[in-house]
């Protein structure tokens, strides 16, 4: 059998997924772009009119832009929470990290809908918040964080923290222990030893916990309508809405390529950007 | 030795770390709490306490039980499919850097960052344009997608640390290669398929943008009804049911070793 044969050969159990992703997956995406070109769901011909409609309206453009920001905050969010955790995970004998990896696991295990509704209680009129601060004399009435942009990212920032804390915690667990203490032997105080060994070294799971968590928190339906509210509205609510609420099917194709382009490009780009400047850092 | 500890940053690291840990564990007790209200609303803390809701969920909510065993069985088919196919194809991608494959794989783990809810309308608009019903067939099509990269992950992770002289070994000894990978293969790398499979299921289980779209009232799955339930009208059953999810998952966190979850760790 030549090189070729066995080649392609060694890529045979693969084929059933292959086939699956085919059927289930690029078929789908590709009727999806091929829809957003046509002037109806079963109309024939061609046009840029959905296009043309969704980007050349300031207000869906805002709704797409607003998305890809509340993904970033949180991702900001995130990353200022999981490294404190990481550096006491980092720190932390055999028992705390188990303990740590249990209740980071918890949340993630748990259901979205039922962390959401945890952050409706919290955030919520009278909810946990409310409560403390009147409690404390530091508010006279409701604050009113539900439905809130503040009450959003910190809800979704919470509900995403495993997904940058598992990789994080991967990434600081695997530096060398005799690198710090050679930093400190060196007279490297903590915050420099952070900055110089730490940071860089952390940044393989970082960045996959970015992506991540921005991806997830983009697309987050049930936090985005629960705890945003209804006057907040994201790219997977409006493609919601426009699909099965008013059905403009070919037009809500459209805005769902726009949205998956977006999100895709700034994903590859950070991706390679992360890449090239991790180039030497064993990840 | 540490005289040039910087304690200011030191505090404020462990100051900052206590708080995460606070926020991680936060709202799953108040969730807990919650359920035992005997309220209507969700004032926290509740007045007054009792197991009212669990009482109402138990004896009179059909519908959300309707939607639990939809979930159920829909996480089930998928976390069949995805965990059998993603670890065939993982066990032929793992640690491979020639171009097919590494194609391959980045087809395999892109639903992980490509938008649900686009796929879900794509998914939509073939099943309408080929005249196939909503079933919740049709639905565990959409969460095998959506479940095959974490299986594909947690199964290259448990195949990249095995020996590849132990295939060597085999096939030289004789084995053919389906031969080789049930008897070698598949034990070597039996934890990953296993947390593959588990977390799996609590994707498909958990998962809203591809079941909204493909919902209706016979394939609504228990996520979708819950978001419908409170984005009417704030059921307290709710609290109810998080509460018995929450205990299912320390009960099968504590019973299933948590030491399979953790990636890139041999098992001893």
């Amino acid at each position: 059998m030549g090189k070729a044969g066995g080649k392609a050969a060694s890529f045979l159990p693969a084929a059933p997924l292959a086939l699956f992703f085919a059927v289930a997956y690029l078929l789908p995406v590709a009727i999806l772009t091929a829809v957003s070109f046509r002037p109806d769901l079963r109309a024939s011909g061609w046009t840029l009119a959905h296009y043309a409609a969704f980007l050349g309206d300031g207000f869906n453009l805002s709704i797409l832009l607003d998305t890809l920001w509340l993904g970033l905050q949180v991702v900001g969010v995130t990353l200022l929470i999981a490294y404190p955790l990481g550096l006491v995970y980092m720190r932390a004998g055999p028992r705390l990290r188990a303990l740590l990896v249990f209740l980071i696991l918890l949340p993630l295990l748990t259901n979205t809908v039922v962390r959401t509704f945890a952050w409706m209680a919290i955030l919520g009129r009278n909810g946990l918040v409310d409560t403390v601060a009147a409690t404390l004399g530091l508010a006279d009435g409701p604050l009113r964080l539900l439905y809130s942009r503040t009450g959003l990212v910190i809800a979704l920032a919470q509900i995403y923290l495993p997904l940058m804390a598992l990789p994080l915690n991967n990434s600081l667990a695997k530096i060398d222990g005799n690198l710090l203490r050679a930093a400190e032997g060196l007279g490297a105080s903590s915050a420099h030893l952070f900055r110089t060994v730490i940071l860089p070294l952390s940044l393989p799971g970082a960045v996959a916990g970015c992506l991540l968590v921005f991806a997830g928190a983009t697309t987050a339906f049930i936090t985005q309508t629960l705890v945003g509210g209804g006057r907040q509205i994201f790219m997977p609510l409006f493609i919601y809405q426009q699909a099965i609420g008013v059905q403009r099917w070919a037009f809500a194709a459209a805005a769902s390529v726009v949205f998956a382009l977006t999100v895709m490009a700034i994903v590859y780009a950070f991706n390679r950007f992360a890449r090239a400047r991790l180039r030497g850092v064993d990840a | 030795m540490r005289e040039a500890r910087n304690i200011p940053f030191d505090l404020a690291v462990w100051l900052a770390g206590a708080a995460a840990i606070v926020l991680l564990v936060l709202p799953t007790l108040v969730v807990v709490a919650m359920s035992f209200t005997n309220e209507f609303t969700l004032r926290f803390p509740p007045r007054s306490w009792s197991v009212r809701w669990y009482g109402e969920l138990f004896a009179n909510s059909p519908q959300i039980a309707a939607a639990a065993l939809a979930s159920l069985k829909v996480a089930l088919i998928a976390t069949a499919v995805s965990t059998a196919l993603g670890t065939l194809a993982a066990v032929v991608l793992a640690g491979r850097k020639d171009r097919w494959a590494v194609a391959l794989d980045s087809l395999f783990m892109s639903p992980m960052v490509f938008p649900a809810m686009s796929l879900g309308l794509a998914l939509l608009l073939v099943l309408s344009l080929a005249g196939i019903r909503l079933s919740l067939l049709t639905l565990a099509v959409g969460h095998v997608v959506i479940a095959t990269p974490f299986v594909i992950r947690m199964v290259s992770a448990a195949a990249q640390q095995m020996n590849p002289a132990l295939l060597d070994c085999a096939a030289s000894l004789g084995a053919s290669r389906t031969y080789a990978f049930f008897t070698v293969t598949l034990p070597l790398i039996r934890p990953g398929v296993v947390s593959g499979a588990i977390v799996a299921f609590l994707t498909s289980i958990d998962h809203v943008p591809v079941s909204l779209m493909l919902s209706d009232p016979r394939t609504e799955t228990l996520p979708i009804h819950l978001w419908a339930i409170l984005e009417a009208n704030l059921d307290v059953r709710v609290a109810a049911v998080s509460g018995v999810i929450v205990a299912a998952t320390v009960a099968v966190m504590l019973i299933v070793d948590r030491r399979m979850f953790v990636p890139g760790r041999e098992k001893g």
